[in-house]
């Protein structure tokens, strides 16, 4: 019972189930539920991004171009063509796939930098491409989304919203945990421990890299299909350059190679900015400052960090692998 | 029609050797540290913001720019001191991370110090356009230029000639051996922090004359700087170089004949192209693994 519920997989998944259910007593306005859907909207894509970074130790600075994709396939195919909405976000998700399979070969050739640089060019000319293309897009201003139906219901108000993204968020976990305890985790962990080493055991290196590259760009891609009927209306600057930024940092600052630590460190970047705004003008300077203090004094990240404490607190063990 | 390509090549070698300068910066960086240094763009930012704000206080010209370039100097080295080496031992995505947020920091204190509107500083000597064959080219371009042009060959000296600078290169080709002859790499990473700091400040200020400076000018300028640096293969003096002028002609001729409106794309495009293509940038040495 007690390796039950201490196995991340199973304890910790009902533990983030248990901390969403009740959340909503804490809320007091809608307000608040806003802000936690959004947040929840960021945590499934940095769980997926996570696996990207954390597991196989590559970095994208594009995944707001694939978060974009999907939301204005979304917003495009639902508002122009009058798409059924699930049809655009499956046809969304599936063309950014398309898409990361066929670039990601050979941008996961690259190492190290120059794959930040190849992402980050992918993502800045998506962005710069619906900024351009105001016939379908409206341009730097942006373009109104259809809700989401279900049953011939439309979807709307963070209330319902905070229940459909919150149990996404425990699938999308259970996903991941679920991956990283496969094979393709162990192997995806090779690559990040030695690639050479990796290769020398039979692991086709390459071909995890893609997939698992192409699974996260799919989980940023239905992210922001949701997140653009959530919200109703979509301009460039939600999948520009700053929000690849914003989602590589809250993986890092929540823990790398930690599922979890991607959520946490999603769900307080997504808060803090709206912690700080009574400080006005000084927000940002608070923002990078806090940013900056949190990376210096715990270079792996919350959980990780806090975790390994705990561990050193209460149960005076040696550190074991964090999930 | 060829008054029209000179035109755009002139335009594109100014614009370009701004990306150099930005270019080198994050070369000298990635060498002595490995990191890739987000704030790069707002040294950019605060050379030409300085300098627009002392201006405004009254200061003359020259004054203003050596006040504001050393004042960039200090962050630069401050931002390696109090941010890059207390996370020494971190993963380099940490560090890049922390230069992220000093980013972040940089353009906050930059809105709340100065202002968030867009400022256009006086060309340093005169607006009356110079014409050659058709082109006009604004005596303010061969500032940039020749700006740029001196940096290198300052870059040159400092790296091939002195001792300061042949330490840093040792540093950068082996930090363990470099500090088993006694060269103290502490030393060196701030010098090329605030080398960097330098060459950015520098080329932020040649250039807002010819573009309005704000507080967000730094992101793009950094990050067609940064393609420019992968373009010539990262960590490369004359790469940096090279890869500045090629994505500032390649920009700007684009702009002209094929599309102003992905102007700002056009950096992207080539490096993607170029990395699908030739993996390691233009010049660099392999850098890719089989698939």
């Amino acid at each position: 019972m007690i390796a039950w519920l201490a196995n991340p997989r199973t304890g910790g998944l009902l533990v983030l189930a248990a901390i969403i259910a009740v959340l909503p007593l804490a809320l007091p306005n809608n307000f608040y539920f806003d802000v936690a859907v959004r947040a929840g909207l960021n945590a499934i894509v940095c769980v997926g991004l996570n696996l990207l970074i954390g597991y196989a130790g590559q970095i994208s600075l594009g995944h707001a171009g694939f978060l974009g994709l999907g939301a204005y396939a979304s917003a495009v195919l639902t508002a122009h063509y009058g798409w059924n909405p699930y049809a655009a976000m499956g046809v969304g998700a599936i063309a950014v796939g398309v898409l990361a399979f066929a670039v990601g070969r050979p941008i996961l050739r690259l190492r190290g930098h120059y794959l930040a640089m190849a992402t980050l060019g992918l993502g800045i000319i998506i962005s710069i491409a619906a900024n351009t293309e105001d016939d379908y897009t409206g341009g730097p201003d942006g373009m109104t989304v259809p809700p989401l139906t279900v049953f011939g219901t439309e979807l709307y108000g963070e209330r319902i919203w905070y229940w459909i993204v919150g149990a996404l968020v425990v699938v999308s976990v259970w996903l991941a945990l679920n991956l990283v305890a496969s094979p393709v985790g162990r192997a995806l962990r090779s690559v990040h421990g030695s690639e050479v080493a990796a290769e020398v055991s039979g692991v086709d290196t390459a071909r995890y890299k893609v997939l698992v590259f192409v699974i996260s760009a799919v989980f940023a891609s239905v992210a922001g299909s949701l997140g653009a009927h959530y919200g109703g209306f979509i301009t460039p600057v939600d999948v520009g350059f700053i929000k690849s930024i914003e989602l590589v940092t809250m993986v890092v600052l929540g823990g790398m190679a930690s599922t979890y630590g991607a959520v946490v460190g999603a769900a307080i970047l997504t808060a803090l900015p709206q912690v700080l705004t009574w400080l006005q003008d000084y927000e940002h300077l608070a923002f990078g400052l806090i940013l900056m203090l949190v990376m210096i004094f715990m270079p792996r990240g919350l959980i990780p960090s806090l975790g390994s404490a705990f561990r050193h607190l209460f149960i005076d063990r040696p550190e074991t692998q964090s999930t | 029609m060829f008054a029209e390509f000179l035109q755009f090549l002139f335009t594109g070698i100014t614009v370009g050797a701004t990306y150099a300068l930005v270019a080198m910066g994050f070369s000298i960086i990635y060498n002595a540290s490995h990191v890739i240094n987000f704030a790069q763009g707002e040294f950019v930012m605060l050379g030409g913001m300085g300098t627009v704000y002392l201006l405004a206080a009254g200061l003359p010209l020259p004054v203003a720019i050596i006040i504001a370039v050393a004042m960039t100097v200090v962050v630069g080295m401050l931002l390696e001191k109090l941010a890059i080496e207390p996370a020494r031992n971190a993963s380099v995505v940490t560090l890049i991370i922390i230069t992220i947020g000093a980013s972040i920091f940089l353009r906050g204190v930059a809105q709340v110090v100065m202002d968030k509107e867009f400022h256009a500083m006086p060309a340093f000597t005169g607006e009356d356009p110079i014409v050659i064959g058709g082109a006009a080219i604004l005596p303010q371009s061969l500032w940039v230029i020749g700006g740029g042009v001196m940096m290198v060959l300052a870059l040159w000296f400092f790296f091939e000639r002195m001792k300061m600078g042949k330490a840093m290169l040792a540093t950068a080709y082996n930090p363990l051996a470099a500090r088993l002859v006694g060269i103290n790499t502490k030393m060196v990473l701030l010098l090329s922090f605030g080398l960097a700091a330098f060459l950015g400040s520098v080329g932020g200020i040649l250039i807002a004359p010819m573009s309005a400076t704000y507080y967000e000018v730094g992101i793009m300028l950094g990050l067609k700087g940064f393609c420019a640096a992968i373009l010539g293969g990262l960590g490369r003096g004359w790469g940096a170089v090279a890869g500045g002028l090629i994505v500032g002609i390649a920009e700007s001729m684009g702009a002209g004949y094929i599309s102003s409106e992905y102007k700002d794309a056009i950096a992207f495009i080539l490096i993607l192209l170029v990395l699908f293509f030739m993996p390691s940038g233009l010049f660099g040495t392999r850098g890719t693994e089989r698939v």
